[in-house]
């Protein structure tokens, strides 16, 4: 079979919902609807309808939770989605797998599709680890005899041995999910549709799921539709990346730009207060080659660029501060000029600063604020002048970074050597 | 579009109300095994009284009929002990209940199942249909426990007939009904939830038009002019002729139209079921 071939085609796909509530009300929207039908016309309703943008109040009742949508995905391919909330991407991953229809249009598909749109559908507390494999392995679409014989790999990727004839509801709830992952995994369809089920279980076990995920896309040449909010998940397994906005594709292509384009879209637009007491900053950036970013790999490179201007009178000393929080205000770390023991005497009103991050930043991977603290005799708190994304491509930097605040919030760059 | 495209499947908006896959549904059939194993595990957990309860609910409600319709309503049972005449009405008329009653939520209860995974919705409703036969011959055990007794005690007189080659047409002519009509209502319900505050008294009334309590002949001596709603009801057909084999003293027999006419409406009610179930399960994820 060509690698190159289409597996999966959605031409013109398009959901409407109804919002509100179903009671007397909608009866006669049913009877109208009826009876376009037995006169031969289209549906009235479909005729009207507004994008799906929650926070505007619409005219109408009906809204289209997905408007147009068409892409294709090829074999082997693994096939990012992402969007903000309300995008229309969990309306597009069940319209996929069948759970409900669209309004219009049409997805044409090569291969059997499964999907795992949540882990552990249909699992009953009062049934032991094993009776739930064979269960849920066939909500999941296997044969009684296809889940026989994966069943001892399926036990042994759960990591539940011990656990396997004690009914599910005395599993902690990690456990429930690596049994219900370990039975997903090994499901065989052509196309696998994955919803943020890996948002679940410790550090151990993502990166088991994530390992698992690859081998399916890369050693058994199967199709992967994955949606996530983890850019750094998105990273390491996709080869192509959809972007949907307010129920339409905003961007398709690769993952690199789709991430841009995503975060720079969402990354709120507020103005900060850029004057303070007769100090204004003109340009907050980070530049990496020159270029201004929104998302930084860790341990690469980079620079911050302030420019900012005294309006009323030039103090004779100025320390200046970047400081690094994360969104929830914590203090990471600053980098100033009082700590480096420069003492900086500006002689003009513009000044241009510079610092150079040798090395790069080891955080946790996630969204960051950078607050800028300048100091004379007083204090000017200029805070959130920008908020960027640190993510990890292992693949570039090498590095194996924890994906749990749990461990803490900084990578030290490390080797071990132990004497035995 | 090329020629060559050959897709393995396509999914639509408009569905023929014909668009039933069998193959799929043959595919899943270990589904629907292990949904019954489900029920039949999970049922009696931390239950003291475990499946005595199947046995306890027809016998007392037998008991109670007995003492109201034969000692205080003098119903005429045909010279058959009142007690082992309504115990067998009972018992064929709670298999095709619980049928109903149990598949009549099928959407409403598997919300959340059906809202993650596909699989032919069917499977559910005709699993439920398969689990219920424990409880139908847990209570059939009972009824001819009773049946050995009484005509061991000379109470009543067995004649062997063919016509017990009959009974399983009368069985599955049960279940069929049950898991139509209650296809047919969960369908109804996705919407409007109307029609669930009539399934449970509905059912209970219609056990009373369905002779369980008293043999047909009485309603066409006592009321004639309404009771063509009794004669044509199916379940009467399946009630009355299950007496008819079992207490072969009747002195009707059975008669071959009437288990044919039976089974055309089982026959209808299901296909009919089927198909309305088939049409909803594709967008109720929506509307429920």
């Amino acid at each position: 079979m060509k690698k190159d071939d289409v597996i999966l085609k959605v031409e013109n796909v398009s959901k409407q919902y109804r919002l509100g509530t179903i009671g007397t009300g909608t009866i006669s929207h049913d009877l109208n609807r009826f009876f376009a039908r037995i006169r031969g016309k289209e549906d009235p309703y479909l005729k009207i309808g507004e994008t799906n943008d929650r926070s505007k109040k619409g005219k109408t009742e009906y809204v289209w939770a997905l408007k147009d949508i068409n892409f294709e995905v090829k074999r082997g391919e693994v096939l990012g989605i992402i969007g903000k909330n309300g995008a229309g991407k969990s309306t597009l991953l069940k319209i996929l797998s069948k759970v409900t229809g669209p309004t219009t249009g049409s997805i044409k598909s090569k291969g059997r599709i499964a999907s795992l749109l949540e882990v552990g559908t249909g699992f009953h507390p009062e049934m032991t680890g094993k009776e739930n494999i064979f269960l849920n392995g066939a909500i999941l679409g296997m044969t009684k005899k296809e889940i026989e014989s994966k069943f001892d790999e399926i036990v042994h990727f759960s990591g539940c041995e011990r656990y396997i004839d004690t009914p599910v509801k005395r599993y902690s709830s990690g456990m429930k999910v690596r049994l219900a992952f370990a039975v997903a995994a090994f499901l065989e369809p052509d196309i696998l549709v994955v919803d943020e089920v890996l948002a679940v279980g410790d550090a151990e076990f993502q990166k088991k799921a994530i390992g698992k995920m690859q081998d399916i896309s890369n050693t058994d040449g199967r199709t992967v539709l994955f949606v996530s909010h983890d850019m750094g998940a998105i990273q390491n397994l996709c080869s192509r990346l959809l972007v949907l906005g307010n129920g339409t594709v905003v961007f398709n292509g690769s993952v690199e730009e789709g991430i841009k384009k995503y975060i720079t879209d969402n990354t709120k637009k507020e103005k900060f207060s850029n004057t303070i007491k007769g100090v204004r900053i003109n340009k907050v950036a980070i530049l990496q080659n020159n270029e201004s970013i929104k998302i930084l790999q860790v341990f690469s490179k980079f620079e911050f660029f302030l420019e900012f201007e005294f309006l009323k009178h030039i103090p004779a000393v100025i320390t200046i501060e970047f400081i690094i929080r994360d969104v929830f205000g914590k203090q990471i770390t600053t980098i100033s000029t009082y700590l480096d023991g420069i003492i900086f005497q500006p002689r003009s009103k513009k000044v241009q600063v510079t610092a150079e991050v040798m090395n790069g930043l080891g955080f946790n991977e996630g969204e960051y604020i950078l607050d800028i603290l300048l100091k004379d005799n007083d204090f000017y708190i200029f805070s959130k002048t920008l908020t960027f994304n640190l993510i990890n491509n292992k693949e570039v930097t090498g590095y194996n970074l924890q994906l749990e605040t749990a461990h803490g919030n900084v990578y030290v760059p490390h080797k071990f050597k132990i004497d035995n | 579009m090329n020629k060559n495209d050959k897709w393995l499947f396509e999914i639509t908006p408009k569905q023929s109300l014909f668009d039933l896959n069998l193959k799929e549904l043959w595919r899943y059939r270990d589904l629907l095994m292990l949904f019954v194993k489900r029920d039949v595990i999970t049922l009696y957990k931390q239950t003291i009284l475990g499946p005595l309860w199947y046995i306890i609910q027809p016998l007392f409600t037998s008991v109670i009929f007995t003492l109201v319709f034969n000692n205080i309503g003098n119903i005429s049972t045909n010279g058959i002990p009142a007690f082992l005449f309504n115990l067998g009405g009972i018992t064929a008329w709670n298999y095709f209940k619980d049928c109903l009653i149990d598949t009549s939520d099928t959407f409403k209860k598997n919300e959340q199942i059906f809202g993650k995974v596909y699989f032919p919705r069917v499977i559910m409703p005709m699993s439920i249909i398969v689990s219920n036969l424990l409880k139908f011959a847990i209570q059939l055990f009972i009824f001819i426990a009773f049946y050995i007794y009484f005509v061991s005690t000379n109470k009543l007189e067995f004649i062997f007939s063919f016509d017990l080659l009959y009974l399983p047409f009368l069985f599955v002519s049960m279940g069929v009904l049950g898991l139509g009509f209650g296809m047919i209502i969960s369908s109804m319900v996705t919407k409007y939830r109307d029609l669930t505050f009539l399934v449970s008294f509905g059912v209970q009334l219609l056990m009373y038009l369905s002779a369980v309590v008293y043999p047909v002949e009485l309603i066409k001596e006592k009321a004639p002019k309404y009771s063509w709603i009794v004669e044509y009801n199916p379940m009467t057909i399946v009630i009355e002729n299950f007496r008819k084999i079992v207490f072969p003293t009747i002195e009707t027999k059975v008669l071959p139209s009437d288990i044919f006419y039976m089974l055309l409406i089982s026959l209808v009610v299901f296909v009919f079921g089927l198909l309305i179930f088939n049409k909803t399960e594709k967008s109720f994820i929506d509307t429920i």
